[in-house]
Parts: structure tokens; sequence; C-alpha cells
């Protein structure tokens, strides 16, 4: 339990030291909670425009947005540290975390915990909750299970998405965009209805990178709703296995970038 | 005049540099855009073909144009001023023979404008070749259009000037940069166009500098507003243009008086 103790002592003092500046910190905490707000509008917006869109109204898509967006904010609550990777490779300060006794993955996941990220998670919870409340859930045991399970499985699937992103930055380095497009833009795939998909973003977005997994598939087998063809209804209890790969393709590429990288000189 | 032309010239040539990050840009570009395409499509296509006077084509074009412009247009509230402000370097700019303002906004522009030529026209071929797009019909969208382009990469420029320059006051401008770049993008028509949004938002958007930097330009380029409406829309752009120059420059005098720099 010791080891333990050191990452323990490492976030509080994390945490303590966000709090200190006050009225940074609020300031950042209310415009995290105005990025989730602006993002559930982006969403509203279209469905303002249509009744329905590949199979789901409003009601159904706020439940998606809801899972999918809560799930994101709190894997990068904790692993969206990962995407300053880049600053540290430029500047060769990665270096210095060769020479603590603790593993450099950890390390990395460690060296900040952004609280203000938890005001996003709150507009994620919400419309997860009002999403619950509006749709027609058949509530038993089994539809519980899919919901905590989906919610489980969506953090790992995007805590993957960073890991991913991290050990690609070893080789692009300056290219940290290219990464951006699969961890946000699956964020953004994430909360939309895979239905609409064509079959190269079926591909990247709903199996190689397992966004649909996520949210869309189990809201679809949660309310019972006619989803693609691509999909059986039972595949929304897929999200584990799901998660799973993103997590071998996420180890697998940390690894090869840990081992491509040469040092920082010095 | 020719200090800044050599400045939009240098703010030019040192993007070219970076590559591999112009790479990385094009490839999340032509991603974010195909996942709009499918999404916006699907939206025209349910609700008989055309939405909010979008068909299919003229909803590729603005999903394409939009996306290439997403290099050149400042929607992320980061600025080179902002950290120059809070490191105190600002001191040195005002000791030289130029307008810092001016000087910072001519350098942005000319990284810009050369951002087009990596990320934004390929975005644009990509879209062409993968979706096809609308294409306008009167020969003077096309001057009309570049005319436009470039009023909306000033106006971005001269507006996030403006967050930078926040900092004489503030110091800290990460705040201010965030709100910035959550409200921009919607407001400037990134991710919906502007014409579907209801009616009291449009309002609202209207009201800010924001669509000028890409919802004008976009529907100029892709002719979805054509004629006197266009040029109408290019006065608008000028008009903010005015209007935030003017405003940074109250700001950068005003700045200048209350700046304390630390140490000899």
């Amino acid at each position: 339990m010791a080891d333990l103790a050191a990452y323990r002592a490492v976030l509080a003092s994390r945490i303590r030291a966000q709090r200190s500046y006050r009225t940074s910190f609020v300031l950042d905490l209310a415009s995290s909670l105005l990025v989730g707000f602006v993002e559930l509008a982006e969403v509203w917006v279209v469905f303002h425009a249509v009744t329905e869109l590949g199979g789901l109204d409003l009601a159904a898509v706020v439940l998606v947005f809801g899972l999918a967006d809560l799930a994101f904010s709190l894997a990068d609550l904790s692993f969206g540290h990962c995407d300053t990777l880049p600053t540290y490779l430029r500047a060769g300060t990665l270096d210095v975390f060769y020479l603590r006794p603790q593993p450099l993955l950890l390390q990395l996941i460690t060296s900040d915990i952004s609280l203000r990220r938890l005001a996003r998670a709150v507009v994620g919870a919400a419309a997860l909750g009002v999403g619950l409340a509006v749709n027609d859930v058949a509530w038993s045991l089994a539809s519980v299970a899919l919901i905590v399970l989906a919610l489980v499985s969506g953090i790992a699937t995007f805590a993957a998405m960073f890991v991913w992103a991290a050990g690609a930055q070893f080789y692009l380095i300056d290219g940290a965009e290219a990464t951006n497009a699969f961890v946000y833009g699956g964020r953004y795939a994430a909360t939309q209805p895979a239905s609409v998909w064509s079959r190269p973003l079926v591909v990247v977005f709903g199996f190689f990178f397992p966004m649909a997994f996520t949210a869309y598939l189990p809201v679809v087998t949660l309310l019972g709703l006619p989803g693609p063809e691509w999909m059986p209804t039972w595949l929304g209890w897929c999200a584990p296995v799901a998660a799973l790969w993103a997590w071998v393709l996420a180890l697998l590429t940390w690894r090869a970038g840990v081992r491509h990288y040469q040092g920082g000189g010095g | 005049m020719r200090t800044y032309l050599r400045l939009f010239v240098a703010g030019f040539r040192r993007q070219s540099t970076y590559r591999l990050a112009a790479f990385g840009g094009l490839v999340a570009n032509t991603a974010f855009g195909l996942l709009k395409v499918a999404l916006l499509f699907a939206a025209v296509r349910t609700s008989g073909g055309e939405l909010a006077g979008y068909d299919v084509a003229m909803m590729s074009s603005y999903i394409w144009i939009s996306q290439g412009m997403l290099g050149s247009v400042n929607l992320t509230g980061r600025t080179e001023i902002a950290d120059r402000i809070r490191t105190g370097d600002v001191a040195v700019d005002f000791l030289r023979p130029l307008d810092v303002h001016l000087a910072s906004v001519t350098t942005e522009v000319g990284r810009a404008v050369f951002a087009l030529i990596p990320r934004g026209i390929p975005s644009v071929v990509i879209g062409a070749l993968l979706v096809g797009m609308a294409v306008p019909e009167d020969p003077w969208a096309y001057p009309l259009g570049a005319v436009s382009l470039l009023l909306g990469i000033v106006v971005s420029a001269t507006t996030v000037y403006l967050v930078g320059v926040s900092g004489f006051w503030l110091l800290e401008t990460r705040g201010v940069a965030l709100l910035y770049m959550v409200v921009s993008g919607f407001l400037a028509g990134l991710f919906v166009p502007i014409a579907l949004f209801p009616d009291w938002l449009r309002l609202v958007a209207t009201a800010t500098p924001f669509p000028a930097m890409m919802m004008y330009p976009v529907d100029v380029l892709s002719g979805r507003v054509g004629g006197a409406a266009a040029v109408g829309l290019v006065a608008l752009q000028v008009l903010w243009l005015v209007l935030t120059v003017a405003a940074g420059q109250l700001a950068t005098r005003a700045g200048r008086r209350r700046l304390e720099v630390q140490g000899g």
C-alpha cells in the first residue's frame, strides 16, 4: 500500500494547488460548465430543425449525449492530461519522469487532475438523468445493469483513446492534431446516431475506435429501437468487449511509442 | 507599410515550417468533415431534401469550406500577445517603432493565410472529390468570396487580439480564452449553419462578430447568398473589422498606460 500512498499524496497536492487560485478556479469551472452546455446545444439545434434523425428523436439523443458526455468527461478528468505529452517531448522534460520510481504512464496521468473538468461532467450527468426520465425505459435489473455497464465501459474506452493518442505522440510530436481527430472527433461521433454514418465512418468510429459502443448502441438496446442494419439489437451489451479492444490498441501503441522514444538529450 | 508587409511574409513563412502540424490539421479537418456530412446530410434528407434553404450539395459546400477555414480562423482564443503580456515581453514590443496592435494582427494574418495552402484548399478538394459540392453560378461570387474570406480571417485576428489584451488587466487570460473558444465556434457556425438556428439564437449570433469570421465567407463563397445580399454580408464584415480595430487601438493604449513590468 506504500506505493498507493505516493500517488495519493501527488493527487492531493494537485487538487490543493488548483483551489488556491480561487478566482481563476471559479472562472475555469464556469467556462467548463459552458463547454458542456454549448456541446449539448450543438446537438439540440440539429434536432430542433428536424424531429427525428437516424431513428432517434430529441429525447433519445439527449440520452445518447448524456451517456457519451458523462463517460468522456470522467475519462478526461483523469486521463486528459496525456494531451500535454507533446509539450513534454518538445521541451525534453519527459526525461525527468524516467528518473522517478513510478511507471511513466501512471505519472503522466497523475501529473495533473483537472477539477474544472468535473463541471463538465455535471452537464453530462444532468443530460443522462433527463434522458432517462423522458424516455420510455422499461426499468428492470437488466436495464440498470446495461446502463451501468455502458457507462463504465464508456469511461474505459475514452480513457483508452487518450492513452492511444499519447502513444502516437511519440511518433507525431508536432502532428498532435491528427490524434485529436479521433479523440475529440470520437467524442463528437459518440454523441451522434451512428445509423447515419457512411461505411468508412462505421469502420473507423464504429469498430476500430469503438465510439458507437460508448452510448449509441447501448441506448438502442435499452430503448428497443430499430438500429442500423449492421447491428443486431443485443450489440449494446458488447460495450465491455469494445472497451477491452480499445485498451489493447492503446497499450500496444503506448508500448511502441515508449520504445521508439530516444530521450531529449542532455 | 513595407514593414507590415514584411511582418505578414514572416508570419506566412514561419507557419510553412510546421509541415507535420499542417498534415495533422488536415487529418482532423477530414475526419470532422465526414462526421458532419453524415449528420447534416441525414438531417437534410429526413426533411425531404431541403432544410432551411440547404440541399445536400449546398450543405456539402458549407461543411468543406468551413472545415477548410478552421486552420486560418482563430477559434481557440489563444494568441501570442497574451503570452507576451503575461511574461512582460510586450514592454519590448512597445519600444519598437511599430504599432503593437497592427504588427500583432499582421503576423497572425500572415500565418492564417499560409494555412489556407496546406489545410484550406486540400480540405475543399477532399470534400469535392469524396462527397461533391455546389459551386456558385454567378462568376462574381469568386472575387467577392475571396475578399470575404480575407475579411473573415482579419476579423478573427482583430477579435482574438482583444482577448489577448484583456491580459493587461487580468494577467492570466486562460479563462477568457476558454470562454472565447466555447462561444466562437458555436456562433461562427462551425458545427451547424446559423440558418438552422432558432430565430432568437440567430439574432444573438448576428449581434456578435463571430459569424463574420466564418459563416458569412462560407455563404458568399458557396453562392448560397448572392447578388446584393452577398455585398451586404461583406459590408457587415467591414463594419465588424472597423469596430474590432477601433476597440483594439483603444485597449492597447489604455493597456500601455496600465502596464507594469517587474524587474529592470
